[in-house]
């Protein structure tokens, strides 16, 4: 059901841990469906430097993390921003339908964790005007069971 | 290392069994309702097999009706008295932790105009029988009760629920699928109306189950069409599965008491160990009004697909009740109503252990599992709180 590099970066997540005094941290997701993404962020000259990440979900969640965290090192903010569910899914060589909602959890908890920089420090980005943290992220998955 | 804790999804077809049913698929291929030679040889079969069943639980061989599985058993048995009831009542009730074969049913008749009350558990999964003898109504026609859960395990007191059902008129209905070939089931002693088993779950066949039918209870068919099970389920009998069902049962029950002990030595090692070896777990279900096989635990602060995935990479195969696993939403409705939150039951693993599972097996996996909820919680924002205590 997973490919080969959703169960590689599940079986060897990259860039997992935490920043001590990050300098912009997220998080997203709710325990009620499964899933939580915590995204630390080390930023520098606009550009981020270092990124760790904490998962609570399933296989395509922690994937989903891992393969984000290494899009963004190195890139600028705004780069980090352009940053959608859809590349990440594709950089995993594609995730299960009823899987999508992690690869969009990711995107969530990069943009996440650069609102709390951009509101710490009083700086404004383009590409968080649509961005609302408090947002629940819809659903969709479909049946099927044992009998 | 392939290790298979799975069993109360579905469990392989023993050699035995294979070998009675091989025959069916090729020269004694006849249609048992034909009158010549091939048809009369399937008919005897169908008709070996049917008492075979109905003396694992002490019924008659005529109460014995074979459906496609029992799920059709439980749709069965539902609708069917439902339809054939419904001038005395429009009432049923039934419990929050059935099957969704049960649930869905009983959900489907709601919006046929019955009238449903699902009936809460406690913690272990146990309903309450005050609950119920509160619940019965004038226009109550169906009590609709699982024997044994089938992700935790736990088994209900089937003689008294029977026993009250009785003594208010109710027809009563229990789903023993994951029961039967675990639990002596007699039905000249419990007063059941209707029980639904799968040959499946018991080394026989797929696609292949029965439903007790007390004699004398009223019911409507299900399929329509031709004869076949006393005009009650129309259909070529699926003879092979038919032979493997009996031989299957047959198995079960000579070996009950022995097979029981085996697995239950095994199941309480297996939930001793992983309880006492990983901190915040929590066993599932009771500890011992417990199906012989079933160990269910949460992990707290780690979800369960990824559990299941990370014992798949090292050859164990188990089961979960979180939302990611069962496809919804929600995590599982029985662990929802065992009163677990949501994390707690996101984080639940099933382990089914069956007639072939070693205790090297079992080793195995006590020594394979807390490193992986380890590094799972390891990953985990929820786990970061608890180190910081």
């Amino acid at each position: 059901m997973y490919s080969e590099k959703v169960m590689d970066h599940f079986m060897n997540p990259r860039n997992v841990g935490e920043i001590e005094n990050a300098d912009g941290v997220g998080q997203v997701g709710n325990p009620r469906c499964g899933d939580i993404m915590k995204m630390y962020l080390k930023i520098n000259n606009n550009i981020i430097e270092d990124v760790k990440f904490k998962t609570f979900g399933c296989g395509s969640a922690i994937a989903t993390s891992s393969m984000a965290t290494e899009m963004i090192i190195g890139k600028t903010i705004e780069e980090a921003l352009d940053l959608t569910n859809k590349e990440v899914a594709n950089a995993l060589d594609g995730l299960p339908p009823i899987k999508m909602h992690c690869s969009v959890l990711a995107e969530q908890a990069v943009k996440s964790a650069i609102y709390d920089y951009a509101k710490k420090n009083n700086l404004y980005f383009e590409g968080l005007k649509d961005f609302n943290p408090d947002e629940e992220e819809d659903h969709h998955h479909d049946h099927d069971e044992e009998y | 290392m392939k290790i298979y804790l799975d069993y109360a999804a579905t469990t392989p077809v023993k050699k035995e069994v294979l070998d009675e049913m091989m025959p069916y698929f090729t020269e004694k291929f006849g249609n048992p309702s034909s009158v010549h030679s091939f048809g009369r040889e399937n008919k005897k079969a169908i008709s070996e097999s049917r008492s075979k069943i109905a003396n694992t639980i002490g019924a008659k061989p005529e109460e014995i009706y074979f459906t496609g599985g029992g799920s059709e058993a439980d749709n069965w048995a539902i609708k069917g008295i439902a339809y054939a009831q419904k001038n005395k009542g429009n009432h049923i009730i039934t419990s929050k932790i059935e099957h969704h074969a049960v649930l869905h049913t009983c959900e489907y008749l709601e919006k046929e105009g019955f009238e449903v009350t699902y009936l809460d558990v406690d913690e272990y999964g146990l309903i309450n029988i005050d609950d119920l003898k509160d619940a019965i109504k004038e226009n109550t026609i169906l009590i609709t009760i699982m024997y044994a859960n089938n992700e935790i395990g736990t088994i209900q007191p089937i003689e008294e629920i029977a026993e009250i059902a009785k003594e208010n008129s109710i027809v009563f209905h229990t789903d023993a699928v994951q029961a039967y070939g675990n639990k002596k089931i007699d039905v000249s002693k419990t007063p059941i109306d209707l029980l639904s088993i799968s040959s499946h779950k018991i080394y026989g066949p797929k696609g292949i189950g029965a439903l007790y039918i007390r004699k004398g209870v009223k019911i409507h068919p299900l399929v329509h069409g031709g004869a076949q099970e006393r005009k009650r389920r129309a259909g070529t009998e699926n003879t092979h599965g038919i032979v493997g069902f009996g031989k299957a049962a047959e198995i079960a029950y000579e070996n009950l008491e022995e097979h029981n002990a085996k697995l239950i030595k095994l199941r309480d090692k297996l939930i001793n160990e992983l309880t006492s070896k990983i901190p915040y777990t929590k066993l599932n279900g009771h500890p011992t009004k417990r199906l012989p096989g079933n160990v269910n635990i949460s992990f707290e602060f780690i979800e369960g697909e990824s559990l299941l995935l990370s014992l798949d990479m090292v050859g164990i195969a188990a089961s979960s009740g979180s939302a990611c696993t069962s496809g919804s939403l929600d995590p599982s409705h029985v662990l929802m109503a065992i009163g677990l939150s949501h994390e707690v039951a996101h984080g639940s693993l099933r382990l089914t252990i069956g007639d072939m599972t070693t205790e090297e097996e079992i080793d195995y996996v006590i020594e394979k599992l807390p490193p992986i909820v380890d590094r799972l919680r390891q990953m985990s924002p929820l786990y970061e709180k608890v180190k910081g205590e």
